[in-house]
């Protein structure tokens, strides 16, 4: 008789403990120390005074002596920081909404309006998926300086649809296909125009899939970097990341402390949305990769 | 009544016409697509085309450029720092990609384990993924300082080093260190995309295996990869795709330096189109990567295929 091995998937429970440390908690255990120690080590930054921060014999580095509040009250009331915070939450929100308006009508017209040549324009949107912003950033720029956009919120919150709405439209093509039609047509039955299906029947089904695409929507306009970096140029109008990296250094001197903060505040509003959110955003991700 | 009864028909056609176009599927169709489209051809189309227009001219910011053919192409090709972004690009991209593909797996397949707290231990590894990617470079940055690096005191202080590493100082430590930073960034996608496509596979293919007296790595192999393959060939794509048009990380951590040692071909053309102010360059160098990414396109194309043969799907 063949004995059955203990790792397989049904009888995983049998595993002694000894054995399932070394072979799972362990590794497990260090990728993750791996993969969150940067945020660690940004946090004991944010809050260390900066005698602590360049004093390793004296003070040790991991721990904390004396927290402060310092760098934040630093990088909120002696920099333009909350500005960018403003800047970045109105680009991000505003360009999340329109590419969700344009993709909720797009990927309803694709899907179930089935017009002639759908099937092309979907293939197009997805390969416009694959066009990466290092390669658009130079004619884009050109483009936002023709249109009088430049400097301004507006060049990005028209600019990030770019790669929002191709993303947004093929995750919501997968959703909409999930619904069945017949629905659909009772209500065509019934008398309903094609609007009144898409908001009272289409759109209130796939509910989880437009805040899927939402979610992931905000995070990508909020961590945006290049479009950011090119399109603008006063302080006043930069966002989180941009700011951080051209404002807060001066020359060579480098406010760590500053950067830190600005790197930990700059990301909480994300982490705190998406531990929400969290099988949402794994949804969309996933989802563009499955479908 | 004779007069009033021509506008009335005449309206009432008009209103059958518009209301047939109403039910007309390509006129609504249309319609439905004109913001999307409208964004679209605006900002991501002209600007590709424009893009391939300006590398073949001599533009230079706030003037009008001459058409100059492949001009700009040549000069690149005699220009060392063009080929060592290029030599840098595809050092970066293939090391991370193994690397993040090796450790990625590796991490969905502990996820896929029986493990308690599950669904919060997968959002925590998503964290490097989530947070805006330049703030958590500044992070490195800071871990890579050359005077206060956590990683050279931890090294020192277990006696295995005397003195601090230059990690940004010195080009291959330089390439390394990003690559480093790059690999932390994408392996949670990685995972995280590989453990959906993990947790598709039926249990009882495994049993079967079992029953059959298979070993681990004979069930690794004959039916994890296999089922596996086409997403996979998907993630990587995506993964080479993102690494290779990477910017932020590079641009954050050590603007190309030290020497041009890190420059991409993104940070590259950043650097000669805006920084520089030779647009047209610029636009050469980036029009330079359009080649591997079609080729990275059209293996997910085909990966796409596959995948859907393979579970019986249609369309």
């Amino acid at each position: 008789m063949t004995t059955v091995d203990d790792q397989s998937v049904g009888m995983s429970y049998l595993e002694s403990f000894p054995r399932k440390l070394l072979r799972v908690y362990l590794p497990l255990g260090l990728i993750t120390f791996f993969l969150l120690f940067p945020f660690y080590w940004m946090a004991v930054t944010t809050f260390k005074p900066d005698a602590e921060m360049y004093d390793y014999e004296k003070y040790n580095p991991f721990l904390i002596a004396h927290p402060t509040l310092e760098h934040i009250k630093k990088l909120f009331f002696d920099t333009d920081y909350p500005l960018w915070m403003w800047n970045t939450v109105i680009v991000s929100v505003s360009s999340t909404f329109i590419s969700l308006f344009a993709s909720v009508c797009a990927a309803y017209a694709i899907e179930r309006l089935r017009y002639k040549g759908s099937r092309y324009v979907g293939l197009a949107i997805f390969l416009g998926y694959l066009v990466p912003p290092s390669i658009l950033f130079i004619p884009l720029a050109a483009i936002v300086f023709q249109l009088g956009l430049f400097d301004g919120n507006l060049a990005l919150i028209l600019t990030y649809p770019t790669f929002l709405i191709p993303f947004c439209t093929w995750l919501l093509m997968g959703y909409f296909r999930t619904i069945p039609y017949e629905l659909e047509e009772c209500a065509l039955i019934d008398g309903a125009t094609r609007l009144q299906i898409l908001t009272k029947i289409t759109l209130p089904l796939s509910l989880p899939g437009v805040i899927s695409a939402g979610i992931f929507a905000f995070t990508l306009s909020w961590n945006e970097f290049i479009y950011a970096l090119t399109f603008i140029s006063s302080s006043e109008n930069k966002t989180i990341p941009v700011g951080a990296i051209t404002e807060l250094v001066n020359g060579d001197v480098y406010h760590w402390g500053a950067l830190m903060a600005a790197a930990l505040t700059g990301s909480v509003p994300v982490v705190i949305l998406y531990s929400f959110f969290v099988e949402y955003y794994v949804s969309a991700m996933t989802g563009a990769v499955k479908e | 009544m004779a007069v009033l009864a021509e506008p009335v028909a005449a309206q009432v056609k008009r209103s059958s016409m518009w209301s047939r176009a109403f039910e007309s599927r390509n006129f609504l169709g249309a319609m439905f697509m004109v913001p999307a489209i409208a964004i679209l051809v605006l900002f991501l189309a002209y600007p590709l085309a424009l893009g391939f227009w300006l590398g073949m001219t001599d533009t230079k910011i706030g003037g009008v450029g001459r058409f100059i053919g492949f001009q700009n192409f040549v000069s690149l090709s005699r220009d060392s720092v063009f080929w060592l972004s290029v030599f840098n690009t595809i050092f970066y991209t293939v090391t991370a990609s193994i690397v993040k593909f090796a450790i990625g797996l590796y991490l969905a397949l502990l996820l896929n384990e029986r493990l308690p707290f599950k669904s919060m231990i997968r959002a925590i590894v998503l964290l490097p993924f989530v947070v805006p990617t330049v703030l958590s470079a500044i992070a490195f940055w800071w871990i890579y300082d050359s005077q206060f690096s956590i990683i050279s005191w931890v090294l020192i202080k277990a006696g295995l080093l005397t003195r601090y590493i230059e990690f940004l100082g010195d080009p291959w430590n330089a390439r390394w260190s990003v690559v480093v930073a790059n690999i932390w960034r994408g392996v949670p996608f990685v995972a995280i995309t590989l453990l959906a496509g993990l947790q598709t596979i039926s249990p009882s293919l495994y049993e079967a295996a079992n029953l059959d007296g298979a070993t681990n790595w004979q069930r690794f192999r004959h039916i994890t990869l296999p089922m596996l393959s086409p997403i996979i060939a998907v993630v990587m794509t995506f993964s080479v795709l993102m690494t290779f048009t990477d910017f932020q990380l590079i641009y954050t951590i050590t603007r190309g330096g030290p020497i041009n040692a890190t420059h991409l071909m993104a940070t590259l053309s950043f650097q000669r189109a805006i920084t520089g102010g030779n647009l047209g360059e610029g636009a050469a160098i980036s029009n330079a990567m359009i080649p591997f990414l079609v080729a990275a396109i059209l293996l997910s194309f085909f990966g796409l295929q596959r995948s859907r043969w393979q579970q019986g799907g249609r369309d």
